[in-house]
């Protein structure tokens, strides 16, 4: 992995901090504000899009005691006011449900990446229920955020395998079963949208109205709000991309569509990722690529140290340019928009 | 080499290399035209342009409005539909002069 990381910083081909000299930007840290952390790379999908490489197979979790570490920093910084959980299928860490419920004990907002069908699937190796889920979240106030690539199935399973998208309709049923979606109620449901291939995603405004109304006219679904995502050139995307040998224009599509309002919105300005392992990483594609955040050695929970990351340059290369192209793209949405 | 090379439409603006002034008004009209929302969506617009692609037979402006209209936020169905539009207009086109045939006969008296 480190290996793969020295390749890409070597790379210059698309020089983002060149692009960002050039329009006159610096994109210093700000406050902490969200801690997310990658409890778990297994996961009971596989889908083409995922720059985590996540599925059933992969059996990378968080201990209970590097849990126990971020719970820890979550507690000692009253500026890191989110705590945002993601994967792979974050509730297949068996350390899940009291990471959420110690975090909610510090008063801390909990969001949870959710994939939906989880709760149908249950765990893929031990076939443990998960089917409570949306009464947990429920019951302790989680943000759910859930991938929905699309509206139809069409889209959903060509990026999410076969008989995802009804799997995810009757899911995301059971969540406003309980109360999610529902503009009465504070329990907050969003949906995420990424391209199904070598694309931008449209407008969030007018994609969001487009889900809201073909949701409800057909399934009498409802959510909050719709997060556009653009796809990292990295791992199994990039892999894609070189397959069909569409790399170099998707990575001129992103430059060219460079928005430098975008870039000052970035999230690695005001997240840290950490890792199943407890290392702290700028984003969670940073992580994904080995790019480790160096103060004055490798950080990690072990060693938090809040002046020092405040202080710290970010890891930037040419996948920051998914970040930065068209309205923007982070793990709130489009950025600018 | 080929007639069309699909990376050539990224040299498009390259028309402009002679009488440059003729190109940016070209350029302004049609993003003005074609890549805003006003009365119509931007995806409104994207499913038009397709579907004209179609019929003028485009290979450039194929690729660019497929792309367009999935970053407008078009389905694969709204896009067939917009195609079938362009093709069943230009069957009607060939249809509809199919009453100069019945006028040429019936003056040939036949």
């Amino acid at each position: 992995m480190r290996e793969n990381a020295l390749r890409l910083v070597k790379e210059n081909k698309y020089d983002f901090r060149r692009k960002l000299g050039e329009n006159d930007l610096d994109i210093p840290p700000l406050t902490i504000e969200t801690l997310q952390v990658n409890v778990t790379l297994k996961c009971n999908q596989a889908c083409l899009h995922c720059h985590v490489d996540s599925s059933p197979k992969r059996t990378e979790q968080m201990s209970k005691e590097t849990t126990d570490k971020c719970l820890e920093i979550l507690a000692d910084h009253p500026q890191i006011k989110n705590l945002d959980i993601t994967g792979g299928a974050p509730e297949l860490n068996p350390h899940f449900d009291y990471f959420v419920l110690e975090a909610k004990k510090l008063g801390k907002h909990v969001m949870v990446r959710h994939n939906l069908t989880v709760t149908i699937d249950g765990d893929p190796t031990t076939k443990e229920s998960k089917i409570y889920l949306p009464k947990f979240y429920a019951e302790n106030n989680v943000e759910v955020i859930s991938s929905l690539p699309y509206y139809q199935e069409y889209f959903t399973d060509k990026q999410r395998g076969k008989g995802v998208f009804q799997k995810s309709i009757d899911s995301l049923r059971m969540l406003n079963e309980v109360g999610y979606g529902n503009g009465d109620s504070n329990l907050i449901l969003d949906l995420v949208y990424n391209p199904v291939g070598a694309f931008l995603p449209a407008s969030q405004q007018s994609l969001e109205a487009d889900f809201k109304k073909e949701l409800w006219e057909k399934f009498k679904l409802k959510f909050n709000r719709l997060y556009t995502i653009t796809n990292m050139p990295i791992h199994r995307f990039k892999e894609w991309l070189e397959r069909t040998d569409t790399y170099e224009e998707y990575m001129e599509k992103l430059i060219n569509a460079f928005n430098p309002t975008a870039a000052e919105g970035v999230m690695c300005r005001t997240l840290l990722s950490v890792s199943y392992d407890g290392k702290i990483f700028d984003c969670d594609f940073n992580q994904m690529l080995g790019l480790q955040i160096f103060t004055k050695k490798p950080m990690t929970v072990f060693d938090f140290n809040y002046k020092d990351l405040v202080n710290r340059n970010i890891i930037l290369d040419s996948h920051c340019f998914g970040c930065t192209a068209g309205a923007g793209s982070s793990c709130g949405g489009a950025i600018s928009e | 080499m080929n007639y069309y090379e699909s990376k050539d439409l990224g040299r498009f603006a390259e028309v402009g290399k002679f009488k440059p002034e003729l190109m940016k008004k070209f350029f302004d009209y049609y993003n003005d035209a074609t890549g805003t929302d006003g009365a119509l969506t931007k995806k409104e617009k994207a499913l038009i342009a397709l579907a004209i692609s179609h019929f003028k037979q485009c290979p450039y402006c194929i690729d660019a409005y497929t792309t367009a209209s999935l970053e407008a936020g078009a389905n694969p169905d709204q896009m067939t539909e917009a195609i079938h539009v362009a093709a069943s207009m230009a069957a009607g086109m060939t249809l509809v002069h199919g009453v100069q045939l019945l006028n040429n006969l019936e003056k040939a008296g036949a």
